[in-house]
């Protein structure tokens, strides 16, 4: 019998409300699919199953305030492999059993530090041990006083929801991360006339934005250079698979959220602008899923609308980089001794110095450099 | 390609300050001057303005191509612009 969760949809999650079930008990239901919407403080969230079998029972009804891991429902994956037997569900609430607490030092100090209760915690490590993640994930859950769970949230309880949860997330990354910042200027001559080209061809609906290409081109970098594309956790770097690229998106009423492209790598232009696209206007209308907030293994910032011209930006935990893309303008521009004007784009690496030193970052940098001077090879297979 | 509407200047304003606002909801455009920058005073990013683009194609029936995007960066701007390819009004 496996547990279904309230997953943590975000370093800064401490709690979700169960806002709707998208099935029944007796459902069957296979890995991906969207079980429940979960209201967040970065809007409401379609939430996916990562196991297969029978919705047994609901541990929480619709309108439940439920903390980031605790169970949602039950799920009899036996009843998916005919084969297996069958086990009866865990009681709601496992007794705490008078076992000696393992718990690493540093956790017990961070406890005490804190104001965590140890016998409240299941520990993460080896035998159940705890560590410094779980005593800070129980201090996230147990410390500011959540909203006020009565009536639809105003905009006023979203606004202070979503600040609050960027403050978490960001005073964690600049507590714990220890970061570095190079820059770049990259000459976007290549890149723009490739696009203006490509755009002139193409119906009004089916042009490309600049974005396309420059995720795209940190995409490709993350393949040669892909100590930046990952996780820190438990003390060590934890290089991610898929390169999925996390771009901040605004959103009007303030705050920002940074959903998942699913392997940026392997799209094609078309293809990755029509995603970005869906994925702006579902982040602004509130309909993302569960796998696009938690999935991100680097971020992207792209701040060149406003008029900024360099982003020296904060790692979202724990993800150990964050690319920054300010403005293209027009710069002066020196190669072979001729002096120039060229449309230049000021791109900024930040990176976790715990799983990253700056050599790496500089081959990252000049990688997408190189990428981006062959904007024609960029979507070639 | 969409055909071109048969739309005079107060039936266009209509339309594009209609986009505008599903862009911007919170935005007062009675307070919007010609000359305002669209993109900054409005707070919209590329993708709004090239959705607002391609609304405009589908409503209007005129296609503005990339390298005029110079010239529709106001509210004159493209008015002026899209006025200048609807037929002239009889």
């Amino acid at each position: 019998m496996a547990e279904f969760r309230m997953p943590s949809l975000g370093a800064d999650m401490q709690s979700g409300k169960l806002l709707e079930w998208k099935v029944a008990p007796g459902t069957l239901v296979k890995r991906g699919q969207v079980v429940a919407v979960v209201g967040t403080e970065k809007g409401d969230i379609e939430v996916e199953v990562f196991e297969e079998g029978l919705i047994q029972n609901f541990a929480v009804q619709e309108g439940a305030e439920v903390p980031v891991g605790a169970p949602l429902a039950w799920i009899d994956e036996g009843a998916a492999r005919p084969g297996l037997p069958k086990k009866e569900a865990p009681p709601p609430a496992a007794e705490k059993t008078e076992q000696r607490i393992r718990v690493s030092p540093l956790a017990r100090k961070l406890a005490a530090e804190l104001g965590v209760d140890l016998t409240q915690i299941q520990g993460s490590g080896p035998h159940g041990a705890i560590d410094k993640d779980d005593i800070e994930r129980a201090a996230q859950q147990t410390a500011p006083p959540l909203p006020a769970a009565e009536g639809p949230p105003g905009k006023a309880d979203f606004q202070a929801g979503m600040r609050r949860a960027i403050a978490l997330a960001m005073t964690r990354a600049n507590r714990d991360i220890p970061h570095y910042y190079l820059e770049c200027r990259i000459d976007m001559t290549r890149a723009l006339s490739w696009l203006e080209a490509e755009n002139l061809q193409r119906p009004i609906q089916n042009r490309l934005l600049p974005a396309v290409l420059l995720i795209k081109a940190v995409a490709k970098a993350l393949v040669k250079v892909p100590q930046l594309n990952g996780y820190w956790t438990k003390d060590a770097l934890q290089i991610a698979e898929g390169i999925h690229i996390g771009f901040a998106i605004a959103l009007r009423q303030g705050g920002l959220v940074t959903p998942a492209i699913h392997h940026a790598d392997l799209q094609g232009a078309d293809e990755l602008m029509t995603n970005l696209h869906d994925l702006i206007l579902r982040t602004r209308s509130g309909r993302l899923r569960s796998s696009e907030l938690t999935d991100a293994t680097i971020t992207v910032t792209h701040l060149g609308d406003r008029g900024v011209e360099k982003v020296f930006g904060v790692i979202y935990p724990p993800q150990v980089a964050l690319v920054g893309f300010g403005k293209i303008t027009e710069e002066v521009w020196v190669e072979k001794g001729m002096i120039g004007v060229r449309p230049v784009l000021h791109a900024t690496l930040a990176g976790d110095h715990r799983a990253s030193d700056g050599r790496t970052g500089a081959e990252f940098l000049e990688s997408l450099d190189q990428l981006l001077q062959t904007p024609e090879a960029l979507f070639a297979a | 390609m969409n055909a071109v509407k048969n739309l005079g200047p107060q039936a266009l304003r209509q339309i594009v300050l209609s986009q505008l606002h599903g862009l911007a909801p919170e935005a007062d455009l009675s307070t919007l001057r010609p000359h305002d920058d669209l993109r900054e005073t409005l707070e919209i990013d590329s993708f709004d303005f090239l959705n607002l683009l391609i609304a405009l194609d589908q409503e209007v029936g005129v296609e503005i191509p990339e390298k005029e995007y110079g010239k529709v960066g106001t509210l004159a701007g493209l008015m002026d612009y899209l006025l200048a390819r609807l037929p002239k009004a009889t």
